[in-house]
């Protein structure tokens, strides 16, 4: 089966939509690591990028979006359209990343 | 003591906070100029007719306040107005995230990078001190097929 395709427009580039299949989410909690959060009060006091956190909530980003086409895939679709991302704060040091789209075929 | 600890602290993020600052920028603008020739907008569709594929590209960043920004913000909190030192604390996140976007959109072979949303979230520290800010930005990148 081929790669899906995602994009956040509403349709797919050169291609068109035969089917909409339905919404697809995925997401992962995330906890601040202990070590970092040390580095990260830190870097609170020269000020600057967070590498530790900027890789956590990416890789965490990654995950969301791979459960996202994971359930995309069980439906039978081959792209993901009108992908959103957003981000809470669930309590002190853990987030949430939250990934969502419409899953549909496309030919 | 206690209270010329805290002075030196303020001093090293005041001297430390400036210099990363001023490199970012300097940094920010070479990089912006390599990348200028992929165009970004957040609009839905490209002007270019031309036969391409999409494919989502994002980009983040998480910054944090040195400690001299922190001390100024709280007294500026006292007594209102724009906190400038917070100011461009969010445009060099917010263009480095628009970068590192960029910067995989090229590695794809991409000339365009449409539909751009950047968003902004802050990871808490501890007693509900802003341990970071997170910002993303994300979009369509077109690659001619």
């Amino acid at each position: 089966m081929a790669e899906i395709i995602v994009t956040n427009l509403e349709t797919v580039p050169g291609k068109t939509i035969t089917a909409h299949m339905g919404l697809v989410q995925g997401n992962t909690v995330q906890a601040k690591h202990v070590g970092r959060d040390i580095m990260a009060g830190l870097k609170n006091i020269v000020g600057g990028e967070l590498k530790g956190y900027t890789e956590l909530l990416s890789t965490a980003r990654e995950q969301a979006t791979l459960r996202m086409i994971d359930e995309a895939k069980a439906l039978g679709a081959n792209a993901v359209v009108n992908v959103r991302y957003s981000t809470s704060s669930i309590t002190q040091g853990a987030s949430e990343l939250y990934a969502y789209g419409t899953a549909v075929k496309v030919g | 003591m206690g209270f010329l600890i805290g002075i030196i602290v303020i001093l090293v993020g005041f001297f430390f906070g400036r210099m990363a600052e001023k490199n970012h920028f300097k940094q920010l603008q070479i990089a912006e100029g390599e990348l200028s020739n992929i165009l970004a907008t957040n609009l839905k569709s490209s002007a270019n007719e031309a036969a391409q594929t999409g494919a989502l590209v994002t980009g983040n960043v998480v910054v944090a306040n040195d400690a001299f920004k922190s001390f100024f913000a709280f007294f500026s909190l006292l007594f209102g107005g724009r906190i400038g030192v917070y100011e461009t604390l969010m445009e060099r996140a917010r263009r480095e995230a628009v970068v590192r976007m960029k910067r995989e959109a090229k590695a794809m072979g991409a000339s365009e990078v449409i539909n751009i949303r950047i968003e902004t979230s802050t990871m808490t520290g501890k007693a509900g001190t802003v341990g970071g800010i997170e910002m993303l930005a994300y979009g369509t990148a077109l690659v001619p097929a």
